[in-house]
C-alpha cells in the first residue's frame, strides 16, 4: 500500500464508499474487534466509563452537526440533555410508556424543542447567538429547577431498571449489558450523521456555514437549513440525555448546568470542528482526561497528598489549559493531529 | 415606600458594580472584537488580589489597591499576548471557547490557591446607614454607587479627551485607518486588555465588600451578557443604562415577586432584546442581514 500514488475511483460505487483503501479497511476491522474484546476484559467501573463516553459520543456527535458542520455555535447544549433526559424520564415513569417509545418520543420533543431556541439563530450569528444559547441554557436550567411538577416537588426523578418489552435488564450484568445497546445505539448515530453529509441536506448545512449569502444564492432555504440542523442536532442530543436518565437511573438539574454545555464544546473543539470522526476522538478524550487525572492522582496520591486535596481545581485547570493549548496550536484539533500522523507515515521518508 | 427605597438603593448598588463589569468587556469587545467569557473571573481574581494584599499581606488599603491594579494590569497584558494574539483571525466559536478556556483556567487556579471557603475581609465601607425619606438605607450601598459613577465618568473622560482614549476610539472605529495614522493597534489591544483587569478589579472588591470573598463572584460576571445586549455590545453608556436597568430589575423581582425569578429574568431580557432589537439601546446597527 506504501506504493500506491493515490486512490483512483474507476466505478461509482467505488467512489460511494466510505472506505477506499485496504489500510482503511484493516484499521476498521481492528476497530470492530476491540470494541467485541472491550466488555469482557474490562471490570465494571472501566466499563461504566466505557459506557458515559459512549453516550458522550452520540451528545457530540449531535453538537458537531450544529456547531462544526452548520455554524452556528450553541452554549445550550447541557439544556437540549436535559429536555431529553426529563422528557423520557417522565414518559416512561410517569406515565407507564414503553422504554423505547418514551425515548423516541424524548428525540422528538427535544428536536422541537431545539427548533425553538434555534428561531433566534434566523437572524443572529456568530457572538450573538452564543448569547441567545447562553441565555436559552439559563432558562431551560431555571425551569427544571422550579417547576416542581417535574419531580414531584424532590428535585429529582428516579427511574426504575431498563425494561425492554417485558426483558428487565439483568442487576449482574449491569454495565455489560448496556455496554451493547449504547454501542449499536453510537454506532447508529455515528454512521448516521456520516452518511447525512453525503447528501444534499448535509452538503446544504455546510454550505450555510461557509457563506451563508452564497448559500442562499445558488438555492438554499435558509431558514429551512439552518432551522433542520438545529432539529436534527437537537434529536441526536435529546437522545443523548435520555440514554443518560436510563443508564444512571436519577435524572437531576445538577448534571445538566452550564458547565456540561462547555464540556461537549470542548469535546468537539479538541477533537475536531466539521469532523464526525473528531467528534467521537474528542469525546473519548475529554471523558477519560479528569478519570486518568484521578488515577494519577491515586498513583503519586501518598507522596503529594495536596495533589488529592486540590483534584477538582487542577481537573479544571488542566480541562482550561487543554482548551486554550488546542485552539493556540492545532484549532482543527486530535482529528487533524491523527491525520498529518497517518501522512507522515505514508510520505517517510519524504517531508511532503 | 421604604421597601422601595431600599430596593432602588440596592438594585442601583447591584447595576454600578454589573455596569464597571460591563464597560471592561465592552472595551475589549469595541477595540478587538473579542467576546470575554472570562471577565467574571476577572473580577474574582481582582477580588482575591486585593483580598490577599489587604488581609493575608496587611498592606493599607492603598498600597493594597496599587498591588491589585498591578496584578490586574499583568493580567491583562499576558492574556492578550500569549492566548488572544495568536486567535487574530480566527473564527467567532473559537474566540469565544478560548475566552471560555480561559475563564476554567482562572477559576480553578483561584481555587487551587484559596480553596472554596468564604474569606472574611473586615469591611473597608462604613458599615452604618443612614435615613432617606423615612427609608432606612445602608451606607455603604450608596457609597459604591458614588464609587462606581466616579470610575465611570473617569473612563468616560479618558475616552473623550486623553491621548490613549482618543487612540483607542480610533481602532474600535477602523483598525487600518487607526494604523496608518500611526497608532500601534497591539498597544491599544494590550491597553483594552489592562482596562478591562482594571475595571473588573474595581467591580470585584466593591461586589466583596458588599457581599463577600468566594466564587461566587465569578457566576456575577454572566450577567454582564444581558446588560452588554441591552445597553448595545459596543456602547460605554449603554453599559450604565443597561447595568443599572438589569440591576433594578433585579433587586425589585427579588423584593417584589420571587427571590428565585429575578435569577433568571436578566436572560428573559435578553431573549427579548436579541429577537425585538438585536443591537441593543446604543448598539451601532451593522447591517448584516442573514
Amino acid at each position: 500500500m506504501a506504493t500506491a500514488t493515490g486512490i483512483y475511483h474507476r466505478t461509482y460505487s467505488s467512489e460511494l464508499r466510505l472506505r477506499s483503501t485496504r489500510a482503511e479497511l484493516f484499521r476498521l476491522g481492528l476497530m470492530v474487534v476491540l470494541l467485541v474484546v472491550l466488555p469482557f476484559v474490562l471490570d465494571n467501573y472501566w466499563l461504566s466509563i466505557v459506557n458515559t463516553i459512549l453516550i458522550a459520543v452520540i451528545g457530540a456527535v449531535g453538537l458537531n452537526i450544529l456547531v462544526g458542520y452548520t455554524g452556528q455555535i450553541s452554549l445550550g447544549q447541557g439544556g437540549f440533555l436535559a429536555v431529553g433526559a426529563y422528557s423520557s424520564a417522565l414518559l416512561s415513569e410517569r406515565m407507564g410508556m414503553p422504554v423505547p417509545l418514551a425515548i423516541a418520543f424524548a428525540v422528538v420533543f427535544t428536536a422541537v424543542i431545539g427548533t425553538f431556541f434555534g428561531l433566534p439563530g434566523l437572524r443572529l450569528k456568530g457572538l450573538y447567538l452564543a448569547i441567545a444559547t447562553l441565555a436559552s441554557q439559563q432558562i431551560i436550567e431555571f425551569i427544571i429547577r422550579r417547576w416542581g411538577w417535574l419531580t414531584e416537588g424532590r428535585g429529582y426523578i428516579t427511574l426504575d431498571r431498563l425494561n425492554v418489552l417485558g426483558w428487565t435488564l439483568p442487576r449482574e450484568s449491569f454495565e455489560q449489558s448496556w455496554y451493547w445497546i449504547l454501542l449499536v445505539l453510537a454506532a447508529i448515530a455515528v454512521m448516521a450523521a456520516r452518511n447525512l453529509f453525503r447528501t444534499g441536506l448535509g452538503r446544504s448545512f455546510m454550505a450555510v456555514r461557509d457563506q451563508d449569502i452564497a448559500a442562499e444564492a445558488i438555492g438554499i432555504n435558509l431558514t429551512r437549513a439552518k432551522l433542520t440542523a438545529f432539529a436534527v442536532s437537537s434529536g441526536f442530543v435529546g437522545l443523548a440525555g435520555a440514554l443518560t436518565a436510563h443508564y444512571t437511573e436519577t435524572v437531576t438539574w445538577e448534571a445538566f448546568t452550564l458547565n456540561v454545555s462547555i464540556m461537549y464544546l470542548a469535546m468537539i473543539i479538541v477533537g475536531g470542528l466539521g469532523s464526525i470522526a473528531g467528534a467521537v476522538y474528542g469525546a473519548v478524550f475529554m471523558s477519560l482526561l479528569p478519570v486518568l487525572i484521578r488515577e494519577l492522582a491515586d498513583v503519586v496520591g501518598p507522596a503529594a497528598p495536596w495533589l488529592s486535596a486540590q483534584l477538582p481545581a487542577i481537573q479544571n485547570a488542566i480541562f482550561g489549559l487543554v482548551i486554550i493549548l488546542f485552539l493556540i496550536i492545532e484549532p482543527r484539533g486530535l482529528n487533524r493531529l491523527w491525520e498529518r500522523a497517518k501522512e507522515y507515515i505514508r510520505f517517510w521518508p519524504f517531508r511532503y | 415606600m421604604s421597601t422601595f427605597l431600599n430596593l432602588l438603593v440596592y438594585g442601583l448598588a447591584d447595576g454600578a458594580i454589573l455596569a464597571l463589569a460591563a464597560l471592561g468587556f465592552v472595551l475589549i469587545y469595541k477595540a478587538t472584537s473579542v467576546i470575554n467569557f472570562a471577565q467574571g473571573e476577572f473580577l474574582l481574581v481582582g477580588a482575591y488580589m486585593f483580598y490577599t494584599a489587604f488581609v493575608m499581606m496587611g498592606l493599607p488599603l492603598i498600597a493594597a489597591v496599587a498591588v491589585g491594579v498591578v496584578v490586574a494590569t499583568i493580567l491583562g497584558v499576558v492574556v492578550e499576548r500569549f492566548i488572544l494574539r495568536p486567535m487574530i483571525g480566527e473564527d467567532p466559536i473559537s474566540i469565544i471557547m478560548v475566552t471560555i478556556g480561559l475563564s476554567m483556567l482562572l477559576n480553578a487556579l483561584v481555587q487551587m490557591f484559596y480553596g472554596t471557603s468564604v474569606k472574611s475581609q473586615p469591611a473597608i465601607l462604613p458599615r452604618g446607614s443612614v435615613d432617606f425619606l423615612g427609608a432606612t438605607v445602608p451606607l455603604n450601598r450608596l457609597l459604591v454607587i458614588l464609587i462606581a459613577a466616579v470610575v465611570l465618568t473617569a473612563f468616560t473622560i479618558f475616552f473623550r479627551r486623553s491621548r490613549h482614549g482618543i487612540a483607542m476610539r480610533a481602532v474600535a472605529d477602523d483598525q487600518q485607518a487607526a494604523m496608518t495614522m500611526g497608532i500601534s493597534v497591539r498597544r491599544i489591544f494590550a491597553l483594552a486588555w489592562v482596562l478591562a483587569a482594571v475595571s473588573a478589579l474595581i467591580a470585584g472588591v466593591l461586589l466583596a465588600d458588599i457581599s463577600a470573598v468566594d466564587q461566587n463572584l465569578a457566576a456575577f460576571g454572566l450577567l454582564v451578557f444581558p446588560v452588554v445586549i441591552l445597553g448595545g455590545l459596543d456602547s460605554v453608556p449603554g453599559t450604565i443604562v443597561g447595568g443599572l436597568t438589569i440591576g433594578l430589575l433585579k433587586q425589585f423581582v427579588s423584593g417584589y415577586l420571587d427571590p428565585g425569578l429575578a435569577t433568571v429574568i436578566p436572560y428573559v431580557v435578553l431573549v427579548l432584546i436579541l429577537l425585538v432589537k438585536p443591537y441593543g439601546i446604543f448598539g451601532e446597527t451593522r447591517i448584516e442581514r442573514v
